[in-house]
């Protein structure tokens, strides 16, 4: 120990800052890192969720590595996120772009646009289902029969209602991102671009878009990340079918643990979920860029 | 305890998706009472009179309380077995016996019922003797049978059949050649709620028997090396595809969830001809079809034979009853009240009654006259003959089949139905997980 030198008040302040982070690291190990220790711990057991847990090094990884069901859902999950991702994208900046402009229509609009995030997933999932049924859903009761087809029965029609729903769901909260993305962008540029002539086109590709960078990372990440997750919504949805079209690994981590009583195998999904998850953020932080938490505004 | 910055944020990162695998673990279990707990399942009619026993065993019994809690089909099945796995399981566990119920004894979770029932001698005698097969397990008995007994039926539509102008199958050959007169007129042979899963096995069920006999299921779930790959086993999926292929069933079956009553719904509204069902689905047309039951229109027989087939025809499948075990982890208050209401509660006379107002057979042995005075006469008649007559009765394979097992056979059935895989493909991936 050192003798203390320095401003006393700030010598205070440093002793107690750290301390003052307790409660959210507490919060945090009981409810984050110890069930992944756990989950940890159980992929190298045997267990049927009722009955003892019995400790077979690696059996069930290797029950699980040799599964073809695995690259199987790896790859859905994958196509998931990138299809959700190349489709809500475009859509969240054009409407983001648009919302953005300080017309009280626009103001109105917005609060509608965003009522589909206030609804909980399973909700959605129930009235989708009830919508795209094939003898009472709209289609049948409407008599249009461009409407009425398998939609949640044929392995690639069902990936595509997947991905409009998830979009449905979450383009609005993306919007609004970029919504307060382009808010944040200063008007002097454009006026800039005025005086030289740049149309409305030209503005939206030569600032808008380039100044939304990070908006775009920090939207993006949250939609890939996010897409790991998606359980909810499919599983109520089409229980990861028809067969296996839209069984993501979260779901197939489901199914083993809960309805197959494979707790060690399904243990071994959740961990591979957890290493894709933190791949792909620490990724999408490594391609924002160094600079990426600085602040883009004028003189700041 | 030194933490950089740059860990803090790498530990961020890993929040989302452990916070998620932490949400999927987390159970509530039942509060606090004096009394006992019971969990069942939720749906009308068969609600009503579970919690119409409980109610009146309350009432008749003040000190000793029944705490009651309803779930749906499918939801239920992954609650029980996680709130069992983590020691909160209610006092009285609703169950299909069988396999399930064979874990939770192999676990020690469960209460063993035999000297109890041994003490209990007439109340034992009540009860149909094919319901103790699934309630016992290595010799003892697990659970106290209850409720009804529930084979599976073909189920009809008479007004189509006559729009149509042809009579009900009496062979397999009979249900291929009617499957293009129905889809000429723009009706479906057969509805289906084909992402339940379960309704496709049914199917299976019956065309295993009749093709092969009982034997063949039979030596898969006792782990006979081979036994899905049976050559009657695999005459049986062909068949299946073959219907499959078609079209007799229902556009969008593997869409269609039997939870939502929907497959039900497309039998009633005269959109399907045929459904393969459980006797269960008489209360549901009754209730939900307007007159179709009391006009006369809902047909029923058993699964027509297949030519050259080795089942014996009184064969049938289905739940030969439902099932009410104890937890092993309740408190010695709380099980003396749930034995309580296994001996006072259960199928009481007003229970009994209810059950064969709603056009179900109670397994409660002596309700011949009740049956024959009932509204549902002829259904409950044909229903009590089935499950009288059989000479084997199949438990369904879901519930026969341990947990890990019917899990496999029940992804294998969807991809079978949606003609993603041969019936060789099928026989293999169910041979590894039920060879011994």
């Amino acid at each position: 120990m050192s003798a203390v030198t320095g401003h006393p008040s700030r010598r205070r302040s440093r002793s107690i800052l750290p301390w003052l982070a307790t409660p959210a690291l507490l919060v945090f190990v009981g409810f984050a890192v110890v069930p992944l220790v756990g989950v940890f711990l159980l992929s190298f057991t045997t267990w049927d969720g009722i009955g003892t847990i019995r400790a077979t090094g690696l059996t069930s990884w290797r029950a699980v590595l040799s599964d073809p069901g695995l690259p199987h859902a790896l790859w859905v999950t994958f196509l998931v996120m990138a299809v959700s991702w190349a489709v809500q994208t475009p859509i969240s900046i054009l409407l983001g772009t648009f919302l953005a402009g300080r017309q009280r229509y626009r103001a109105v609009l917005g609060v509608v646009y965003f009522v589909p995030l206030m609804l909980s997933s399973a909700a959605i999932a129930i009235a989708y289902e009830a919508l795209l049924d094939p003898n009472f859903g709209l289609g049948a009761g409407l008599d249009i029969q461009e409407l009425s087809r398998d939609w949640l029965g044929r392995p690639g029609l069902a990936f595509g209602v997947v991905i409009f729903v998830v979009s449905w769901q979450f383009v609005p909260f993306h919007s609004l991102i970029y919504q307060g993305g382009v808010q944040q962008i200063p008007k002097s540029l454009y006026e800039a671009a005025q005086l030289d002539g740049a149309g409305r086109v030209r503005q939206f590709f030569s600032i808008t878009l380039p100044q939304l960078k990070y908006t775009i990372i920090t939207s993006s990440t949250l939609m890939v990340v996010g897409s790991l997750t998606f359980f909810d919504l499919i599983f109520v949805l089409t229980e990861g079918g028809p067969g296996d079209a839209t069984r993501v690994l979260a779901l197939d981590m489901y199914k083993r643990g809960f309805q197959a009583s494979l707790m060690g195998p399904a243990s071994v999904i959740a961990v591979i979920l957890v290493l894709v998850g933190l791949a792909l953020a620490l990724l999408l932080r490594r391609l924002g860029g160094r600079d990426a938490g600085a602040s883009q505004l004028e003189g700041a | 305890m030194a933490l950089s910055r740059r860990t803090l944020l790498g530990l961020a990162a890993a929040v989302p998706a452990s916070a998620a695998l932490a949400a999927c673990g987390g159970s509530s279990g039942p509060g606090k009472s004096s009394g006992a707990t019971y969990w069942y399942l939720n749906g009308q009619p068969q609600e009503g009179v579970r919690s119409g026993a409980v109610k009146a065993f309350n009432k008749a019994n003040p000190d000793t309380q029944i705490e009651d809690t309803t779930y749906q089909n499918d939801a239920y099945k992954t609650k029980i077995k996680t709130a069992i796995g983590a020691g909160q399981a209610p006092t009285i566990i609703w169950g299909w016996g069988g396999g399930t119920l064979r874990a939770y004894a192999e676990a020690g979770q469960v209460e063993d019922l035999t000297s109890w029932f041994g003490e209990h001698a007439d109340l034992k005698k009540s009860l149909f003797p094919s319901s103790f097969g699934a309630a016992t397990v290595d010799g003892k008995i697990y659970a106290m049978p209850c409720e009804t007994v529930q084979p599976i039926i073909l189920y009809y539509n008479r007004k189509v059949f006559d729009k149509v102008g042809v009579k009900p199958p009496e062979s397999w050959d009979d249900i291929m050649a009617l499957v293009p007169k129905f889809k000429a007129k723009g009706i479906a042979p057969f509805a289906l709620g084909g992402q339940s899963r379960w309704t496709n096995m049914m199917w299976l069920e019956f065309l295993f028997d009749r093709i092969g006999g009982s034997e063949v299921f039979q030596a898969a779930i006792e782990g006979e090396k081979n036994a899905w790959s049976h050559p009657d086993a695999i005459k049986a999926l062909t068949k299946l595809q073959d219907l499959v292929e078609a079209g007799g069933f229902v556009k969008g079956f593997s869409s269609i969830t039997a939870d939502s009553n929907a497959d039900q719904a497309l039998l009633y509204t005269g959109r399907a001809a045929m459904m393969l069902h459980g006797a269960w689905s008489y209360g549901i047309q009754q209730a939900d079809g307007g007159d179709f039951v009391s006009s006369g229109s809902l047909g029923y027989m058993t699964f027509p034979p297949v030519e050259g087939g080795k089942g014996d025809l009184s064969d049938t499948v289905g739940n030969p009853a439902q099932y009410l075990s104890i937890s092993s982890k309740a408190g010695a208050e709380e099980k003396k009240v749930a034995k309580e209401y296994f001996a006072k509660g259960v199928l009481q006379e007003e229970e009994v009654k209810q059950w064969i107002g709603n056009g179900s057979v109670p397994i409660k042995l002596g309700t011949e006259k009740l049956l024959a005075a009932s509204d549902n006469a002829d259904f409950l008649q044909f229903t009590y003959d089935i499950a009288s007559k059989a000479k084997v009765f199949v438990q369904s394979w879901d519930q026969a089949l341990s947990p890990t097992a019917a899990e496999t056979l029940l992804d294998n059935i969807v991809k079978l139905f949606q003609l993603s895989i041969s019936p060789k493909q099928f026989a293999g991936n169910l041979n590894a997980v039920t060879n011994a």
